[in-house]
């Protein structure tokens, strides 16, 4: 046997490499949304770093009715278009991925690339794409108009959400409700759609923080009324960098950590390995 | 007796070839016409610009430059989810979502903080007297390519994460037992292992910097044009949709390009092991 005194300079290297560094890089991932949060309570005049003291002042510009008007404005349309878009991919997403479980694979494999291919276009390429379109057949840039690209660019979010769950779906349970004698729409109401909640609540979340935070379609399908808050911020860090963008940017962190609070606490539940 | 599918399957399907197929088919169409008939006036007009083809290496550099950037960042990540524990895993997870999750333009906002005259990284240069006046990273490439690493990043942890979490962790205890040292097993098991994890993850990271249009025109300024600027500058302000139309199927075909090849790459069957 040979004598295997093992170094240990390259274990603790290897240690220190994944421990040290890895940490470093995970505090290198939050480490901005922390600091965006911090500005957003400094009572400067500006966005020095470190901020200078802690008010509440620019949260205060914010709601403001007088001086944020547009801001009040830009939110209230983002809304709209995300909930409308989360209503529209609800409507076409959930029973293509209902579908899809029911179909032959490869069937489903020369479809899907079709369903999910504007997940990795660039969305700003489909965004002119279908401006030109809409020029052709003499439609005006609109709510409407972003609200139809919101659904055509973020509903297979929800099909890739939903379809994850439906493929875990045990088929006899449907087959079962429709043998005991309930209708087509007994079984899709009270065994399918309840089976398909965590998918669809999970593909929702994701489409509605899409479609709040999108630029690239909204920037060539919305008209000048209907101001969205991404591209309001855009403008607002543009022309001034307007401390008021830091108090916007605290509200939406504070959205999106309660959001996933919420998700963790519904779609957790699942003690399965 | 089974239900047909396929009735569930046709409003999508719709959608999808009339709102996103055909808009883009009417794109590339467009992208070929003048008054005369077919040309490939507008694609010599972008290419015979030196300024142009310049933007268009400046953006292939950009996201070749994120995907190493995000590659050195995220294997960490991933290395240090494979070797905790149940609860820290789930904090991992939990830290990569909140980014991920947070408005880009949110994220651009930090970025110019931290990158400005007066952020953390010019006060720590100055405390270390490695510059004696304050220093702005904003509108330099390293500026823009740090903020777009931290933006992506989580685009390729998940992917990481999701081959790590199907993964035995008695396989490395296996090469332990054989008597590998950590940094061989790291090369000859964990990195292999987790390639297809990465290649999903470059697709990802690629797709979204060659279309991240807040980013780079805040971060990047005026002087490092890319191309999404490129595109919207001529709809928005020369109205030269036909040019407009070129860039947008120059960019559609590279990063295409790019998807199948790495597609293609991550089919192959030797990396999906036993597949």
């Amino acid at each position: 046997m040979l004598n295997r005194r093992e170094n240990p300079v390259p274990a603790l290297l290897y240690k220190v490499f994944v421990y040290g560094f890895g940490t470093l890089c995970l505090i290198y991932l939050v480490a901005p949304i922390v600091i965006a949060l911090m500005m957003s309570f400094t009572a400067g005049q500006t966005l020095k770093y470190p901020p200078e003291g802690f008010s509440l002042r620019w949260y205060e510009a914010l709601l403001d009715p007088v001086r944020s008007g547009t801001e009040h404005i830009a939110a209230w349309n983002s809304l709209k278009i995300a909930g409308l878009a989360v209503l529209g991919s609800l409507l076409f997403a959930v029973p293509a991925s209902i579908g899809m479980t029911r179909m032959k694979r490869k069937t489903v494999n020369s479809i899907e690339p079709l369903l999910l291919a504007p997940l990795v276009l660039p969305s700003l390429v489909y965004g002119l794409a279908a401006l030109i379109v809409a020029n052709f057949i003499g439609f005006q840039p609109s709510l409407w108009l972003t609200v139809t690209g919101h659904i055509v660019v973020f509903g297979p979010l929800m099909y890739r959400a939903a379809s994850v769950v439906a493929q875990g779906l045990n088929p006899s349970l449907a087959e079962a409700s429709t043998t005991m004698g309930a209708s087509w729409f007994m079984t899709l109401r009270r065994v399918t759609l309840p089976l398909l909640m965590p998918g669809i609540l999970a593909g929702a979340f994701l489409v509605f923080i899409q479609s709040l935070d999108n630029v690239t379609v909204s920037l060539f399908l919305a008209d000048a009324s209907t101001t969205v808050l991404p591209l309001r911020m855009f403008a607002l860090i543009e022309e001034s960098l307007d401390v008021r963008v830091a108090a916007i940017s605290g509200i939406l962190i504070a959205v999106t950590l309660l959001g996933l609070l919420v998700a963790r606490r519904v779609l957790a539940p699942r003690p399965q390995n | 007796m089974k239900q047909s599918g396929f009735p569930y399957v046709v409003p999508m399907l719709l959608l999808s070839v009339v709102f996103f197929a055909t808009p883009l088919a009417v794109l590339v169409g467009f992208s070929f016409i003048t008054k005369g008939g077919v040309t490939l006036d507008h694609y010599a007009r972008f290419f015979g610009d030196e300024f142009n083809f310049r933007v268009l290496i400046n953006t292939a550099r950009l996201g070749l430059e994120t995907v190493i950037g995000t590659t050195l960042l995220g294997v960490p990540i991933a290395l240090l989810y494979w070797h905790s524990g149940r609860t820290l895993r789930q904090v991992i997870i939990f830290l990569t979502l909140i980014p991920m999750l947070t408005s880009n333009v949110v994220r651009t906002f930090a970025w110019i903080v931290i990158l400005g005259r007066q952020g953390p990284i010019s006060e720590a240069l100055m405390a270390l007297g490695i510059t004696g006046m304050p220093t702005s990273l904003m509108f330099t490439e390293l500026g823009l390519v740090m903020a777009m690493c931290q933006i992506d990043l989580p685009l390729i942890i998940l992917p990481l994460i999701a081959i790590l979490t199907r993964t035995q962790y008695s396989l490395t205890e296996a090469a332990q037992v054989s008597g590998a040292g950590p940094w061989r097993i790291l090369i000859t098991l964990m990195l292999p292992l987790m390639l297809p994890g990465l290649l999903a993850g470059w697709i990802l990271v690629f797709a979204s910097t060659s279309s991240s249009f807040v980013t780079q025109a805040v971060i990047g300024g005026a002087r490092n044009v890319y191309v999404p600027q490129l595109i919207y500058r001529e709809v928005g302000t020369l109205f030269d949709w036909p040019l407009a139309s070129a860039i947008a199927v120059v960019l559609l075909l590279s990063t295409g390009c790019l998807l199948v090849a790495l597609t293609m790459i991550s089919r192959h069957r030797r990396l999906n092991g036993h597949a």
